[in-house]
């Protein structure tokens, strides 16, 4: 008898379509001299002072568990850090150390969801979410955001698309892929609907650092909202810490021991050596982050004007590291022009539609990388559109 | 408030090169309004010279660098500014700092030889009135300068494509 193997697998996991990033990812590693806009993380590398206290936790020989919730003195510096946002948690019960904010995204959504709720998730965004929800047995509902809105997430959006069924809000902002950001004012009119709803968020504020106008503001913070919502955070994007994979989640005590029954039988705790350079990023770090974030702005600037000048519509993003320009009248589609850019020019964009429907007409151009390369990158779209 | 005139400072300090409407690109702000800003900074002897960092070794041209510390006696009226001029003046005399602790000028010179760097302290600089004293040290190896590691920048060692 002959076994198919993939017959074993479940069928949520079935269900989940393959990755469009991974599609592309392999096509552009196939091909030589590329210049990539296509990353998802910071150019730089971890600062040297944050790299050399993880050097010296090994030398000290910190090469054992931590709490299941993480280090007491990093969830501490966590609690002071959050207080910049005008968030008060109590570090002790309060405050999760995971896996990147990955887990916690996984963490939050499998604690709070019971087979057929619905989760709303803004659209175009991140890649995880969705998977997530069908992971956690639930459904996920896209919010279509739009570029004549800022790609913000509009109240009148969020009404039409809640039912008897939903129970998970997910916030995504500063955005990826869009370069989106929230106002206190935006989210106030979102936070109205949560409580008429009795709707439980999931805020991922990865990008919060990396806001270029005006302040990040907290969904948690608002009036009412603290004891709905679950704040999510990381090292990863402020303190170029990517591949150190800490993150944080932050929730009213019953949500987080939840979350901690999954995260103790799943990962036991987040990696010590990660977690002694965390402390360290928050203790010592904020005069390089501020340098990173600086540079990345003037980049920002670099490209959105250098994206314009080509004649593509770019809105203007506020967040994040990514520029999200539209490519509709080419009239091709974002997987056409990112194909058809990389195989003639050597430039690899993502396309939008790699984060949902609505991102579809877009390409996702990162722009943490080399002023060299982002010049070199907009010099070879011209000539690719000129072409056109 | 914006500080500009800072922000293009800090920018030309990395990289010289970067043209006016380059820097206007990444600052919002018109090519004009940066040359004017660039021209004053000229004028007031704030940007004093555009120069490139060289890794003088790779092109197997020797070159020997010594720092000097040169104990002097201040002068009344001048203190150190006088005999430091008669320091600085010689070409070879890369840089010139005044200093705290043990000794006063710190002399930063370079030649082709270690010869070339031995007769300018033995003929020139320790002969000078009010110089009480020096002791060269020799540079052996450059590692940075300038900000600049000479072992090369680290490569892009991303995923070409991630979320």
């Amino acid at each position: 008898m002959t076994i198919n193997p993939g017959s074993f697998i479940n069928e949520a996991v079935k269900s989940i379509p393959p990755s469009g990033i991974r599609k592309f990812f392999d096509l552009v590693s196939q091909t030589e001299g590329v210049i990539s806009l296509g990353v998802g993380e910071p150019d730089f590398v971890t600062p040297w002072h944050i790299r050399e206290a993880c050097y010296y936790s090994l030398e000290k020989g910190f090469t054992m568990y931590t709490s299941n919730y993480g280090m007491p003195e990093l969830r501490k510096a966590i609690s002071v850090y959050l207080q910049k946002y005008a968030l008060e948690y109590n570090p002790l019960d309060e405050i999760l150390i995971t896996v990147g904010v990955s887990e916690g995204v996984d963490l939050a959504l499998r604690a709070l969801t019971s087979p057929g709720d619905e989760i709303l998730i803004p659209d175009p965004s991140y890649v995880s979410y969705a998977p997530g929800a069908i992971l956690a047995g639930g459904t996920p509902i896209p919010l279509s955001t739009y570029e004549k809105d800022e790609f913000k997430l509009t109240p009148e959006e969020l009404e039409h698309k809640i039912t008897s069924k939903s129970k998970v809000l997910i916030l995504t902002f500063p955005n990826n892929p869009t370069g989106a950001i929230m106002t206190k004012e935006d989210l106030e009119k979102i936070a109205q609907l949560v409580e008429k709803y009795n709707l439980v968020v999931i805020s991922d504020e990865i990008y919060s650092e990396l806001t270029y106008e005006g302040k990040h503001y907290s969904f948690a913070a608002l009036p009412g909202m603290w004891e709905r919502t679950i704040t999510l955070n990381g090292f990863s994007k402020a303190f170029a810490m990517t591949g150190w994979r800490i993150g944080y989640a932050a929730a009213p005590k019953e949500i987080i021991s939840a979350m901690m029954k999954i995260h103790q039988f799943s990962i036991l705790c987040a990696p010590i050596m990660g977690q002694k350079a965390a402390l360290e990023a928050l203790i010592n770090g904020e005069s390089e982050m501020k340098k990173m974030v600086h540079s990345f702005n003037q980049r920002r600037n670099l490209i959105v004007n250098g994206l314009r000048e080509l004649g593509l519509d770019c809105f203007e993003p506020k967040g994040s590291f990514y520029a999200f320009p539209s490519i509709k009248k080419t009239g091709m589609t974002s997987e056409e022009f990112a194909e058809k850019l990389l195989l003639e020019e050597k430039v690899a964009v993502v396309p939008g539609n790699a984060f949902g429907e609505s991102g579809e007409g877009f390409i996702r151009c990162c722009y943490a990388a080399s002023v060299g390369n982002i010049n070199e990158a907009l010099e070879r779209m011209g000539r690719f559109l000129n072409r056109l | 408030m914006r500080d500009l005139q800072k922000e293009i400072l800090e920018l030309l300090e990395k990289d010289s090169r970067l043209s006016k409407t380059q820097l206007a690109k990444m600052l919002n702000v018109t090519p004009e309004e940066v040359e004017q800003i660039i021209f004053e900074l000229e004028q007031d002897n704030v940007i004093l010279k555009y120069h490139t960092v060289i890794n003088w070794e790779k092109q197997a041209c020797p070159r020997v660098t010594a720092l000097i510390e040169v104990n002097i006696t201040p002068q009344r009226e001048v203190g150190f500014d006088k005999i430091a001029e008669r320091i600085y003046r010689f070409p070879q005399v890369k840089s010139v700092y005044l200093m705290s602790g043990s000794y006063d000028l710190c002399v930063i010179i370079e030649g082709e030889t270690m010869h070339d760097i031995s007769f300018f302290v033995a003929e020139k600089l320790a002969p000078l009135e009010h110089v009480n004293g020096t002791k060269t040290h020799f540079v052996m190896k450059r590692y940075k300068e300038d900000g600049v590691i000479f072992s090369g920048e680290e490569k892009d060692k991303r995923l070409v494509v991630s979320p």
